[in-house]
């Protein structure tokens, strides 16, 4: 599997990322910054990392949602290529449009940075597929935006198509209908906030990460 | 030329940080403040003759989230 790995000004889970995906696929990822206009040839898989984007200035994720390279992720990702936003690379996904929603203060307005609780809701998801359906797994989260929030109808329509990926167990920060990361509807974009790159080696204190990027693995290589 | 554009959270949506400002207020010994709701004001300095559909492209491109936030453009006169 051939990754590319988004690197925006403010970054900071961008080398996380990478070295979980070498641990998994046995191939360093491509690191690209965000001014480049195009992806390396023949890239299976793109990720967006957690960060603090251009500070987060104006709204998080917004300023990198318009970047350039974000223009060959929105191809790429036309075309079926499968896209991870973990963090800030989900309130990049949902500025840019690939997701629908918005992230908002946390609703306890603190930043929150814990391991918590999520429920796999989606098995079947290229991203889930090494999961069980309703499995609960533990992943950090350290976010001060991850209240997500879209209107009523945007919501039952996330969870009538399956397209609620994980959610909290437990009340995180406020998000509608305890949401921790959903997906487009063609199914190949996933957003989340936890960390499942945090947790993909037992001296992480869990491994339970792991088993996201060997299911995206397997799915590619099939 | 100068415009300013306010950015303000829809109705209905939770808005925490108006909340956190309300609770403080009312902390202060402020009664009679029955709702806060916190937004943003953007000036911009535009080349003669900037069309109002301009600015609202602007608003819709970049400076307002319309997924939760509503915006209002108001031209000034040049002093």
């Amino acid at each position: 599997m051939k990754s590319a790995v988004i690197v925006f000004p403010g970054s900071n889970c961008d080398r996380d990322l990478a070295v979980a995906l070498e641990l998994v696929t046995g191939r360093k990822p491509a690191m690209v910054w965000h001014k480049e206009a195009e992806l390396p040839d023949g890239v299976d898989f793109i990720g967006i990392p957690g960060g603090f984007s251009y500070g987060d200035y104006l709204r998080s994720g917004a300023m990198a949602a318009r970047s350039p390279v974000m223009r060959a992720v929105k191809d790429a990702a036309a075309r079926g290529v499968p896209v991870i936003g973990i963090c800030n690379g989900f309130q990049v996904l949902t500025e840019a449009g690939l997701l629908p929603g918005a992230l908002m203060r946390n609703a306890g307005l603190s930043f929150v940075c814990r391991p918590v609780r999520l429920k796999v809701e989606n098995s079947q998801s290229l991203f889930t597929s090494q999961y069980d359906s309703g499995e609960e797994v533990l992943f950090p989260v350290a976010h001060h935006d991850g209240n997500y929030q879209a209107d009523e109808a945007t919501l039952d329509r996330l969870e009538g198509e399956g397209r609620v990926a994980f959610r909290y167990l437990d009340a995180v920060n406020g998000s509608a209908r305890n949401i921790a990361g959903i997906l487009n509807d063609a199914g190949n974009v996933l957003g989340l906030m936890p960390h499942p790159e945090r947790v993909v080696e037992p001296a992480h204190g869990g491994t339970d990460g792991r088993r996201l990027f060997e299911g995206l693995l397997e799915t590619v290589n099939a | 030329m100068k415009a300013r554009v306010f950015i303000t959270l829809k109705p209905g949506v939770l808005d925490p940080q108006g909340k956190a400002i309300h609770h403080a207020l009312e902390g202060l010994g402020f009664s009679g403040v029955n709702d806060v709701r916190a937004g943003k004001l953007i000036e911009l300095d535009l080349a003669e003759g900037t069309k109002d559909s301009e600015i609202e492209n602007m608003c819709r491109k970049l400076l307002a989230n319309t997924v939760i936030e509503n915006f209002r453009i108001e031209r000034l006169q040049d002093a």
